[in-house]
């Protein structure tokens, strides 16, 4: 739905992806849709609904080959066209890694710029309802690793619309990341198509002065709904969505953690040399520990594979609760 | 599979096909190309393992004396708008398409004027304008770009081809299979050059695969292929003509394997006669008695297309264009500190 002001009311997530992919395919006639499963919403939701009516020689069902298809990606850009690849689940990508890490993301260093690839590869991730270890991850910390790629995580309607746009016109290679869990929420926007994706900045989505939450993609969703709970208790949360995990930009972060003096980061991935630890770390080098009122900490998967049992599920997965718990700590509540 | 096997036979044996070439309807001028190509493709090889040596070049270099054939055929039929990708051993690819050497040798230097500006060296090398559209270093590395090149070419109508030189090392990489069943369900113009040298670095393909032949693969998955001698430039050029013309007007793809002989080791400039299985001093011999530019020669003479004092012309013609382009290169800019994290994103 569209009302006089060009404002999207009611818009979900998905439905946001679909409609950003429909003005691609509109505006560009070198757009092109590959990938598993492509016409079939057992495998990407509503989110591709139709595009095998509409435009039936612009999307591409391929065989179960992950490695060849994202490399097909990475080589039909460097010959004109801007291909969108799709992984319906994140884990199977890593078949991909040597075309994603080796290739796509070297590619314009090593040529010197003499070439650039401009492929936007798609990678859903889908969990719970106990599918287990090899069907759940959150693999974005291992690529934003990775010199070269830009990694996007969008945690609403409107920035998956909008940086799915910009993803696509960026002439660096792209890997949008988006998630079930959010498929259903629904925002009224006001859809920008002029966006330069280098240009993208960690976003506040929830003013505050007690203590800043940083997060992306679901986790900034659920740091989100804590803020609110947390105010009804007047713990004021600045909440930062990072839209862009790569390369990072930490200085709204910065800038935020000197007005609160308090930091803790949310994120749906490992610990380890992960993206909480980078967020972490950057902000320390770069502020006077003395600032602080309480050390920084952060939520993130305990250190082990996604439980098959739904039972483990609900201890796996980081939930509002979670966050409103940790955060009442910072102020001894 | 036992018409590949027979012909395995004849082509994997370094005593069949040493003989004069057919010079058949070829006229002059293309069979002089073809010597000069190759000499050429030689004398820089010679010249970049020299320097080598003398530590002047700093990356490896994996060098391509005695498979110059190959390239010097398919690289005489490439048009403009086809796209042409690489491996690790790449310079006489790249070369017969007639890159600009003084170019070619600031990026074996890794210096500033370089094809990739100093930040590829001899793995990883790219000249568009000339339809080169990379090679690395990572076996196989290239083969799904190439094959998305083709479908890039097919989805715009173009009446252009896609060329993956690989080895025959490559066709064990699992992408290769992809590649090749994408490529023939989607029928894609894309033409795999396998050149086929019997090592993987330093380990004989009988060590590796059950079978010497990797057009066995193009069968299964209903791909049009070719065996052929890779040390006779003609025979190469007359198959892969009668195949691209094909593909450019079909829209298919199309294997080629031909059986050549690698005459240095894997990387830089001795012959690595001890570190492999199945490669001895007898066998380079036999070998380099196939040499590609000599059979061309030797054809030539005989037939008094030329002499030998034509044939010395062309080696001093092309060796002074290389001391020219190498002092080029040699006097070409070094990359400075701040070039570090240049490039690493094409938009900052």
């Amino acid at each position: 739905m569209k009302n006089k002001n060009n404002l999207l009311v009611n818009i979900s997530y998905s439905e946001a992806i679909r409609k950003a992919l429909l003005y691609l395919f509109k505006k560009d006639k070198n757009f092109v849709i590959l990938g598993q499963g492509v016409t079939s919403p057992w495998y990407v939701g509503n989110t591709l609904k139709d595009f095998d009516k509409i435009y039936p020689n612009r999307i591409f069902d391929t065989p179960v080959s992950e490695s060849l298809v994202t490399g097909a990606g990475v080589g039909a850009s460097l010959v004109g066209l801007r291909p969108f690849i799709i992984h319906p689940r994140m884990d199977f990508m890593l078949y991909a890694a040597d075309t994603i890490i080796n290739q796509a993301a070297k590619w314009s260093y090593i040529t010197g710029g003499a070439s650039c690839v401009p492929v936007t590869i798609r990678a859903i991730i889908n969990r719970g309802g106990s599918q287990g270890a090899q069907h759940s991850q959150s693999l974005h910390s291992l690529f934003a690793h990775i010199p070269g790629l830009r990694i996007v995580m969008p945690s609403n309607s409107k920035d998956a619309h909008d940086l799915l746009i910009a993803s696509v016109k960026s002439n660096d290679p792209v890997i949008f990341i988006d998630d079930r869990w959010l498929y259903e929420n629904k925002q009224k926007f006001k859809p920008d198509y002029k966006i330069n994706l280098a240009k993208v900045n960690p976003k506040i989505i929830k003013k505050g002065k007690h203590i800043t939450i940083v997060a992306s993609s679901y986790s900034a969703h659920l740091s989100l709904e804590a803020g609110i709970k947390l105010s009804k208790i007047n713990i004021s949360a600045e909440i930062i969505d990072l839209r862009v995990i790569n390369p990072l930009k930490v200085d709204l972060i910065i800038k935020s953690v000197k007005k609160t003096k308090r930091l803790l980061v949310v994120d749906g991935s490992w610990e380890n040399c992960g993206l909480s630890s980078q967020i972490i770390s950057s902000v320390c080098q770069k502020i006077n520990l003395n600032i602080l009122k309480c050390n920084p900490t952060r939520i993130t998967l305990p250190n082990s594979p996604a439980p098959s049992s739904h039972i483990l599920e609900n201890f796996y997965y980081p939930n509002v609760d979670l966050i409103v718990k940790k955060a009442k700590k910072y102020f001894n509540k | 599979m036992r018409l590949i096997n027979k012909k395995l036979k004849f082509l994997t044996n370094p005593a069949r096909y040493s003989d004069f070439l057919n010079l058949g309807k070829f006229k002059k001028d293309k069979l002089i190309y073809f010597l000069s190509m190759m000499i050429k493709i030689r004398l820089v090889e010679e010249h970049l393992a020299m320097n080598k040596k003398n530590n002047i070049i700093k990356s490896p270099v994996h060098l391509c004396n005695g498979q110059e054939a190959i390239a010097t055929a398919i690289g005489s039929l490439i048009k403009k708008g086809d796209t042409v990708f690489g491996n690790h051993r790449s310079h006489h690819h790249i070369i017969s398409l007639n890159t600009n050497l003084k170019y070619f040798f600031s990026e074996i230097l890794a210096k500033k004027n370089g094809l990739n500006k100093g930040n590829g060296a001899s793995m990883h090398l790219i000249d568009k304008s000339n339809s080169f559209y990379g090679s690395v270093p990572i076996v196989a590395g290239t083969i799904p770009l190439a094959t998305g090149a083709a479908f890039s070419l097919k989805y715009q109508k173009k009446k252009n081809i896609s060329i993956i030189y690989m080895g025959d090392g490559a066709s064990e990489e699992g992408v290769f299979h992809e590649s090749l069943n994408f490529a023939s369900y989607y029928k894609l113009p894309l033409l795999f050059v396998v050149e086929n040298n019997f090592y993987s670095s330093n380990l004989h393909i009988s060590q590796r695969q059950p079978s010497q032949s990797i057009s066995r693969f193009a069968l299964a998955n209903k791909i049009k292929f070719k065996m052929l001698d890779g040390n006779n430039v003609l025979e190469i050029y007359n198959h892969a003509q009668s195949l691209i013309n094909a593909m450019r007007k079909n829209y298919e793809p199309a294997l080629i394997e031909v059986f050549t002989y690698r005459q240095l080791g894997h990387v830089d400039w001795r012959e690595d006669l001890d570190v492999g299985v199945d490669r001895s001093k007898e066998k380079l011999i036999l070998w380099k008695k196939k040499d590609p530019i000599i059979r061309l020669l030797r054809s030539l003479i005989k037939n008094k297309f030329i002499n030998m004092n034509f044939y010395n012309d062309i080696k001093n013609k092309i060796n002074t264009i290389i001391n020219r382009d190498w002092k080029y290169a040699i006097k070409s800019p070094d990359l400075k500190e701040r070039d570090l994290t240049r490039f690493v994103y094409h938009e900052e």
